[in-house]
């Protein structure tokens, strides 16, 4: 259905392979009285894809939406291509034009089309000629399987269908590096598979990517590195193979044990 | 029907709607203008023009309308000589369209501010997250969604300022109240007859307001 081997021109530069392109340093951050994230040391080098996996309440997610500063930190650096994340404003926005993100609730902006979601970010942020624009969107929605919807308003699609346009709206910033934040948690079970799909296809053209998610087949087929939090703690790292055959700590056991059990 | 005839044609009953309306539809745009501005100043991430936006609107909705417009007239003009038109009447016209403005400017920032809720805050943390700054994301993502939510409680507030118009009255301008009470005065026979062309004359003019807002809010609904 995706077709992805044919499509031109992967948005993954692969100049320096294995160069670190994002890199935590000590990020600390509270949410009240709740330590969420715990001196986080995280580093994804380029063209590496980072799954984080972890039980509810872990600061996963938190510590995904960190990293393009949708929640700001506490203590701690973060720098993305060697830049550090600039505090607000105009910096800000450009460096977050470098960061792709896909949302849990897809978050297609509801007043616009399918094309137009895609289209927006390049035209408005950077100042792409609008018939290019279209050309790259159309080419995007192609490759993730939805050029067919172009002209629909999102609520007119379906779960997976949107999600997949998230992701083409994304990809056409050309983004250094992307974030799923729990990418397949609000599907439908059958539509699953189609976004994942899509983000294999994505992970094989070599582009960098820090994927939150509860689907550890897509950890096992596509990740380099497997990330386990536990109480705003990265409890252990290490190759999914590694992760999931013999995991090291006694909590990533228990947490396995109890999802892989089904 | 003769008191009817014979009041329609000893006054210019429809030359004093027609001020109404014409306060209304300035009043409506300056206000729509400086609403939203004050709206997206309220929802914006600096914290001194939040402030500021907050204290106009407790300010300016906690202020009598009346007060408004004669300060408008009698501070602006007869204090401190501000005048918007050089032609006497028209001057307290516009003074008064500004007064209804800068108060009506509140009310239209708090209903863009309820149809800035409607929007759910992921689409305000997509168009963060494909590089728009704050100013684009207002104007490109939110607000079109919040105006569209908002459209039923701008109706309420362009519904009050129709009638709230009537206050331009206490600002000198010859429009229905004023001529309501002259009516009044030399026509106490036909007291009822006077108040029922009024009243008509207003759900006349507000009735289709309501109807077009109700039906434009369930059309411009955004889908999610």
């Amino acid at each position: 259905m995706v077709d992805l081997a044919t499509a031109s021109s992967g948005p993954a530069a692969h100049d320096d392979e294995g160069a670190p392109l994002v890199e935590l340093r000590g990020v600390d951050k509270h949410f009240g009285p709740l330590h969420v994230l715990k001196q986080i040391d995280l580093t994804v080098a380029r063209g590496e894809v980072v799954v984080i996996i972890g039980p509810s309440g872990s600061g996963k997610s938190t510590l995904c939406r960190t990293i393009n500063r949708l929640e700001t930190i506490d203590a701690g650096t973060i720098t993305i291509d060697g830049r550090e994340l600039p505090a607000e404003g105009r910096e800000l926005a450009r460096l977050r034009a470098d960061v792709g993100m896909v949302f849990q609730s897809f978050n297609l902006f509801a007043h616009k089309t399918v094309l137009e979601n895609v289209t927006l970010g390049p035209i408005k942020a950077k100042g792409v000629k609008r018939a290019a624009a279209r050309s790259r969107a159309m080419e995007l929605l192609d490759r993730v399987g939805v050029a067919n919807q172009a002209e629909k308003l999102p609520a007119q699609l379906s779960g997976g269908q949107q999600q997949r346009v998230a992701v083409a709206r994304a990809l056409a910033m050309d983004p250094k590096v992307m974030l799923f934040d729990e990418p397949t948690s609000a599907l439908d079970p059958e539509m699953i598979n189609e976004v994942l799909d899509v983000m294999v296809g994505l992970a094989r053209d070599g582009m960098t990517m820090l994927v939150v998610t509860h689907e550890m087949g897509f950890a096992r087929r596509a990740a380099n590195r497997v990330v386990f939090m536990d109480g705003g703690e990265i409890v252990e790292q290490a190759d999914p193979e590694t992760f999931f055959t013999s995991p090291s700590s006694a909590r990533a056991r228990d947490f396995l044990s109890k999802i892989l059990t089904h | 029907m003769d008191d009817f005839t014979s009041l329609f044609s000893e006054f210019d009953v429809l030359g004093a709607f027609w001020t109404n309306i014409q306060l209304t539809f300035f009043a409506a745009i300056v206000s729509l203008v400086v609403g939203t501005v004050l709206a997206v100043m309220r929802i914006s991430p600096v914290p001194s023009l939040r402030w500021a936006g907050s204290t106009y609107v407790t300010l300016i909705r906690n202020t009598p309308l009346t007060v408004i417009i004669v300060f408008c007239v009698l501070g602006l003009w007869g204090q401190l000589g501000i005048t918007l038109s050089s032609d006497f009447q028209r001057n307290f016209f516009w003074l008064s369209v500004l007064g209804l403005a800068v108060y009506h400017a509140a009310f239209v920032c708090e209903a863009l501010r309820s149809g800035v809720n409607t929007v759910p805050v992921g689409q305000a943390e997509a168009a963060r997250a494909i590089g728009l700054d704050f100013a684009s994301s207002a104007r490109l993502v939110i607000l079109p969604q919040a105006f569209r939510g908002a459209v039923a409680p701008l109706g309420n507030v362009l519904i009050a300022l129709t009638k709230n118009s009537t206050v331009a009255a206490a600002g000198s301008v010859a429009e229905t109240s004023g001529l309501l009470r002259t009516m009044i005065e030399n026509r106490p026979d036909l007291i009822l007859a006077i108040f029922f062309i009024f009243a008509f004359g207003f759900v006349l003019i507000v009735v289709p307001i309501g109807l077009a807002t109700t039906s434009l809010s369930r059309r411009l609904a955004v889908a999610r």
